[in-house]
């Protein structure tokens, strides 16, 4: 757990701090439909098909679960 | 104020590595404070000759304050149809017992044995609290409670997201867990045990189990420039406890002629054992999004790699691609790609004497085709239209399973199709108030 967290400080320390945007240069991405997660219900919906359907599940959010059918 | 106020949401939307939990965080751009943000979703799924699926949810959100909201979601699942209870086809029609052991039901020669007792609605209400800490941190809080005939599950999650660098990094780390009860009708089956006639005791052991599930999840999001961001998530998910299918079966099959064993003859029972799949399984995912805007339209594509300890290795691609056709409308196509490998339990059928004995708790096998090694492929449109104040979108989409025969088979089986694709048709209706 350490080690992951010491890899993401050292990715947003290096490579990363050379990316981004000034605060009011986000007009395009405070759209609701550039957020990662556009439509949560949709996501919830796809999940749980594909949860009950295939052996995998998680991967934007915690793996699921929470039901039977799997 | 109030103006300042919905920016500073704006800001925090933007840059907030959003995390789907309990109650998923909402675009928040029209969020004012007092009001609940309303929406609203329902969807068929329905597979040929197999299972359908009615599912409504609703959730709302309140702006409590500049920092502190809560989020509130409601599911209905209600499923009916006929499902593949494991075993293989033969050249004469099957009798099955159902799961209950009161009955049974007969599946025609040459056909997929599909149980068509299998029916069941699903309650499910999360609640989630959201709070700032500090000017670059935020909480949030979730709980889960969802119950079905058979099944209860209560969970809990907890998800911290951290900004540095104007906002421009998000650093969230997340841990849930969930305590899941099954209380299968007709009880837990023995591992290994023959099915009896309908009538006839059956091999049981206990009227109910449990399990537990610890996600953990790592994740950064990086804003790249003004039109485009990306995601990166690893999580760890660990599951103990029953984690066995209860109602899936296992064929026992003469190992030259591949006939299904005659278990009795009166009833023209086969003879199936009931699967086991060990009792622990820890899952590793990576899972990468990239979201970039072309001039109003957005592509949305993301990657998953899972792998277990159950040696099952998968990979995700979906694609996304919202074509803006006028200031209030969009179109969107959606593909998505999905490949696993199988299980190392995963046991189409046993040759007869080969198989474990009853209660052989430490032996595992099932050939349930979820956990088999298969493709799948999604194809859908979407059309919506957004106002100020309220939106709504329709979507149909085809889903087609693909899964993967046996190297070997013997006899009879060779002329059989043991997993026969499986496809489905969604139809999804969203509003947003």
């Amino acid at each position: 757990m350490r080690l992951i967290i010491f890899i993401l400080g050292i990715l947003s320390i290096t490579a990363c701090s050379e990316l981004g945007v000034k605060p009011w240069e986000r007009n395009v991405l405070a759209r609701p439909e550039m957020s990662l997660d556009s439509a949560p219900l949709t996501s919830a919906l796809d999940d749980h098909i594909y949860f009950s359907k295939e052996a995998s599940s998680g991967g934007r959010g915690f793996g699921g679960g929470g039901c039977g059918c799997n | 104020m109030k103006k300042h106020q919905k920016i500073t949401l704006a800001l925090a939307s933007a840059t907030c590595s959003l995390i789907n939990v309990a109650a998923d965080v909402q675009a928040e751009e029209s969020a004012d404070l007092g009001d609940w943000d309303i929406n609203a979703a329902v969807l068929y799924y329905t597979e040929s000759d197999r299972v359908s699926a009615f599912e409504p949810v609703i959730s709302a959100k309140k702006q409590i304050n500049d920092d502190e909201s809560i989020s509130l979601k409601l599911t209905l699942d209600s499923l009916t149809g006929p499902s593949a209870n494991g075993a293989v086809p033969g050249i004469n029609p099957q009798t099955f017992t159902k799961p209950s052991g009161s009955g049974s039901y007969t599946t025609p020669a040459n056909e997929a044995p599909l149980d068509d007792t299998f029916m069941d609605t699903r309650v499910a209400f999360n609640a989630s609290w959201e709070q700032e800490l500090s000017r670059m941190t935020r909480m949030t809080l979730g709980g889960n409670f969802s119950k079905e005939y058979d099944y209860l599950s209560l969970g809990v999650s907890a998800v911290v997201a951290h900004d540095i660098n104007q906002r421009n990094t998000s650093f969230t780390t997340g841990v849930s867990f969930s305590n899941d009860t099954i209380e299968p009708e007709g009880d837990i089956p023995t591992a290994f045990g023959i099915m009896q006639p309908a009538g006839s005791t059956q091999p049981r052991q206990t009227s109910s189990d449990d399990k537990t599930i610890i996600d953990v999840l790592f994740g950064i999001t990086q804003v790249i420039d003004r039109d485009s961001l990306f995601q990166v998530n690893y999580s760890y998910s660990q599951a103990d406890g029953y984690l066995t299918d209860p109602f899936k079966v296992i064929s026992v099959v003469d190992g030259t002629t591949g006939l299904p064993i005659i278990e009795d003859a009166t009833t023209n029972l086969s003879q199936v054992v009931y699967e086991n799949r060990p009792d622990s399984r820890a899952k590793h995912s990576f899972y990468t999004q990239y979201k970039r805007n072309f001039t109003g339209d957005v592509l949305d594509i993301s990657y998953r790699y899972m792998f277990d300890d159950w040696e099952i290795a998968s990979h995700t691609v979906d694609f996304r691609y919202r074509l803006k056709t006028s200031e209030t409308t969009f179109w969107q196509p959606h593909l998505r790609y999905y490949q696993q490998s199988e299980a190392e339990f995963f046991q189409p059928y046993f040759v007869s004497g080969q198989q474990p004995a009853e209660g052989s708790d430490n032996f595992y096998a099932t050939s349930d085709y979820r956990l088999g090694e298969m493709t799948t492929y999604t194809v859908g449109l979407e059309y919506g239209e957004k106002y100020q104040d309220y939106g709504w979108s329709i979507a149909a989409e085809f889903y087609l399973q693909s899964v993967s025969e046996p190297s070997v088979k013997v006899g009879q089986l060779a002329q059989q199709e043991l997993y026969p694709d499986v496809d489905a048709f969604m139809l999804r209706f969203n509003y947003d108030f």
